[in-house]
């Protein structure tokens, strides 16, 4: 290659590189959109709200005047409700993944139900709110209750954890099924022994990210029946109206962290905006410590798995 | 046909494929095999890649089952009690509980060295504290192991280096006292050293348990098996005894691979 050959070939690469360039600062561009928009809104409930936040505010329950209003039934209601989502959305929709991975022939059925599944992510969350108040409320007569609140959006979430549960279960490899098969394990040895504990950090991250899109969620609750105003914790066990039981908590009147938002945010008093941001900003922090710990988990279950 | 030539012949058989064909689908992957195999003796099987000496290795398990749309036909006939490993009749797993496997890629569970082992005497039901350290240590002696992880057995078997691992995959399969030990390729993801020390450990396992070996290496089969079948697109071509196979060949087939004019 002679002297001029080369130039020629330094002067391509030069040119080539600046694309590498182009794409390199697009993509740093499209991520602070995303990133700017996101701290910009978290930037300015803090603003507005940080001065309302205080240990005052979580312990109280909401006011006509805005500066004793609290957020203690939002909070409270919103962590008992994810309770129930949590018990009820992980063995349904593990047990759906490890039976659609593990058990169910390949064939048109199953395709069906998978076409299902996916398409059930999609469908807005009103509608579950309109199939829990015909289903939970008034055909098996829960009532307006945390338990209904959390059975829906546990069906809200279902979806997800099946998801969520099918990718974590195929990241298996097929050498380590066989394995176990060639050791005279029967499918359900196979399931409990290996492929569930394999999986929890993928189906565990799957369903954390679950619940911090379901405790944000205001429609289906507000379909179901949550209260907007409430100066009332739901029974600790044995403490509700004689005869007093363990879980007579899943039956009481309740609202969430989002419908108390919505409330202060349509009062005209500057005042319960500042609530609502404030509400806001610890809304957004429960569901990023959510998110926080599915990502410790993941890192905490996966470290001593490795193929 | 095959020709079967042998000196050996009041040799016990532990099993015996009859008239074996296979098909994946409408795909016929092993034609009308037959085959003998001999009670601690080492068979190994040789030919080009895709001939389907790892299909009909993993006939002896049942492991097609596993997959839809697989089907056997003919009979493996198991010593002394002449079970039919194939048949419908007989359960998969109580075909994995007698015979068990090694895998071309070392596959320990992501468990510790001590629960890998243990695994096929849990799957058992074996819950004995003691009997499974006595088994456990046992199956790491055996598989030559022992020494080297005695003092971590808590520790993950990933944690091992590839030969390690593949022969805690060799105690695994040994824990549960298997009466054939089924081999497909377990030396092609290691290096020479722990080759060596593998086809060593084979060649002293057969003391107290039949192997089946799958390789694609002439020069191992020649070296730790005492039989050898050569396949070809399915088909058994040459069955005899290793020397024979390798130094005096009945078909020109076998003559050609073995030599490197062909595969």
């Amino acid at each position: 290659m002679n002297q001029q050959e080369l130039q020629a070939l330094r002067t391509m690469i030069v040119a080539h590189k600046r694309w590498d360039m182009m794409f390199g600062l697009l993509g740093i561009l499209a991520l602070m959109i995303a990133l700017m928009t996101f701290t910009a809104l978290f930037a300015d409930m803090a603003i507005n709200g940080l001065g309302r936040i205080s240990w005052e505010f979580l312990t109280s329950f909401p006011s006509r005047r805005a500066a004793n209003a609290g957020i203690l039934s939002a909070w409270v209601g919103s962590v008992l409700v994810m309770l129930v989502t949590a018990v009820a959305a992980v063995p349904l929709g593990v047990a759906a993944g490890v039976y659609l991975e593990e058990y169910a022939r390949k064939n048109w059925v199953t395709d069906i139900i998978e076409i299902n599944v996916s398409n059930l992510a999609g469908v807005p969350s009103i509608i579950y709110g309109l199939l829990a108040l015909g289903l939970f409320v008034y055909t098996f007569g829960l009532g307006q209750s945390i338990l209904t609140a959390g059975l829906t959006l546990a069906l809200l979430i279902l979806p997800v954890v099946i998801v969520a549960t099918r990718e974590a279960i195929r990241s298996i490899p097929q050498i380590i099924r066989e394995g176990a098969y060639a050791c005279g394990a029967t499918t359900w040895q196979v399931v409990s022994d290996h492929i569930v504990p394999y999986s929890s950090a993928g189906i565990l991250t799957g369903v954390i990210i679950g619940m911090a899109r379901a405790i944000g969620e205001t429609a289906p609750i507000i379909t179901v029946g949550a209260l907007t105003f409430i100066a009332f914790l739901p029974p600790a066990p044995f403490t509700g109206e004689p005869p007093a039981g363990v879980f007579d908590w899943l039956f009481a009147p309740f609202t969430v962290m989002p419908i108390q938002m919505f409330n202060w945010t349509s009062r005209p008093e500057a005042a319960f905006l500042a609530n609502a941001a404030a509400a806001g900003f610890i809304l957004v922090l429960m569901t990023l410590a959510m998110n926080g710990l599915a990502i410790w988990l993941r890192y905490r279950l996966r470290k001593n798995i490795n193929w | 046909m095959i020709e079967i030539n042998m000196q050996e012949t009041q040799l016990p058989l532990k099993a015996e494929a009859r008239n074996l064909s296979f098909f994946y689908g409408s795909f016929q992957a092993l034609k009308n095999v037959n085959m003998p195999i001999y009670e601690k003796r080492v068979t190994s099987l040789i030919g080009p890649s895709g001939c389907g000496k790892s299909t009909y290795l993993r006939c002896f398990n049942r492991m097609h089952d596993l997959y839809p749309g697989n089907r056997y036909e003919g009979a493996i006939d198991f010593h002394p009690d002449h079970t039919d490993l194939l048949s419908p009749k007989v359960d998969p797993i109580e075909v994995r509980m007698r015979i068990s496997m090694v895998f071309q890629k070392p596959n320990p569970f992501p468990k510790s060295i001590y629960e890998n082992v243990a695994y096929g005497l849990r799957v058992r039901g074996e819950s004995a504290r003691s009997v499974i350290d006595d088994k456990v240590e046992a199956a790491l002696r055996s598989a030559a192991l022992w020494g080297e992880v005695k003092d971590r057995l808590n520790e993950q078997g990933a944690n091992l280096s590839g030969g390690q691992q593949q022969r805690l995959c060799i105690a695994r399969a040994l824990a549960t006292d298997p009466e054939l030990m089924l081999f497909d390729e377990p030396t092609s993801a290691l290096d020479p050293i722990a080759t060596a020390s593998i086809e060593e450990l084979i060649t002293e396992l057969k003391e107290k348990v039949t192997i089946l070996i799958v390789t694609h290496n002439m020069q191992q089969a020649a070296r730790i098996s005492d039989y050898t079948a050569y396949m070809y697109i399915g088909e058994m071509v040459e069955f005899g005894e290793t020397d024979q196979v390798f130094i005096k060949p009945n078909k020109k087939e076998t003559e050609d691979y073995i030599t490197g004019r062909f595969g």
